[in-house]
């Protein structure tokens, strides 16, 4: 069970109350494809992939970014529950999806780089630290079921 | 994908971009640098263990500052060096492994920092095709530090 200072907590409800969903999950996801383009073998149905220009125009891929940062949400309700949270979406990755887990951190570390990009010197290293602690935690959930 | 294809002038192309943005951003080197060695000991508190000399580990301090600079004075060695890195960076491979014994894990939790460092100080300019061509760059430089390791 992961620990959470009151600040720790505030720090992350802060975040995701104030997020743009439907800039940031575009961003993150397209960043993701673009940085580690192994990480396209899982959208060959999704369209144009074919340079960074197309990814990033790619409607797609814009909407399923938005989804997979909304799936963060149920975390930021559970967060001292995380594990138990993505019992059935870490299932779903592995058993139908068949996503090797280490994209999960790929996934997170571009979410980081946009987060950073738009909140500038508000995200701060005790900020960032908090971040990735939650992030960290949904990885490692997402992993779970794998077997 | 075709961003970087594995030819000479997909290397060529990364190799300018790499430089292209360092001129953009050399003259916030010291700031980058002390910023992201700020946050590395912040948010992967393991890395204090190569400090423990130090009288003041928090963000911005003298200390981290001075080290800060040191090491975006590497970071410019390597950019000038790019085309062989191995070579280049040769001394500061054998301080790395006989001296400072840094593990190398370390040498990828800086670099994901230095890349935070930027996206706050360059948001726009720091896009996807520029973060590959860094997260690359980082990469090879860190290669290149681990060679004399064993």
């Amino acid at each position: 069970m992961v620990e959470w200072t009151d600040q720790e907590r505030s720090i992350i409800t802060g975040i995701f109350s104030n997020l743009d969903y439907e800039d940031v999950g575009p961003k993150a996801l397209t960043r993701c494809l673009i940085v580690y383009p192994w990480t396209q073998r899982y959208f060959s149905s999704f369209g144009n992939l074919y340079n960074a220009d197309a990814i990033k125009s790619n409607p797609n891929i814009a909407a399923h970014g938005v989804k997979v940062v909304h799936g963060l949400d149920r975390a930021v309700k559970n967060m001292d529950n995380i594990t138990a949270a993505y019992t059935d979406l870490s299932v779903l990755h592995s058993e139908k999806l068949h996503v090797d887990p280490d994209n999960f951190r790929l996934l997170a570390d571009c979410l980081t780089v946009v987060i950073a990009a738009k909140m500038g010197n508000a995200f701060t290293p005790e900020k960032q630290a908090a971040f990735q602690k939650f992030l960290s935690g949904v990885v490692a959930a997402l992993g779970k079921q794998y077997h | 994908m075709h961003l970087f294809p594995l030819n000479s002038y997909g290397c060529t192309r990364f190799k300018a971009i790499v430089k292209a943005f360092w001129a953009k951003m050399s003259g916030q080197a010291d700031a980058i640098g002390a910023d992201a060695l700020s946050r590395m000991l912040v948010v992967y508190p393991q890395t204090k263990t190569y400090f423990s000399h130090w009288k003041d580990l928090s963000p911005g301090s003298a200390q981290v500052k001075k080290h800060g600079k040191t090491i975006m004075t590497g970071i410019a060695t390597a950019v000038a060096k790019i085309d062989d890195l191995t070579a280049g960076l040769l001394s500061l491979s054998e301080l790395h492994a006989f001296t400072l014994r840094v593990d190398p894990a370390n040498f990828k939790i800086l670099s994901h920092n230095l890349l935070v460092a930027v996206a706050i100080l360059f948001p726009d300019d720091f896009t996807p095709e520029v973060h590959v061509a860094a997260d690359k760059f980082l990469a090879a430089v860190a290669r290149a530090l681990s060679q004399k390791y064993r």
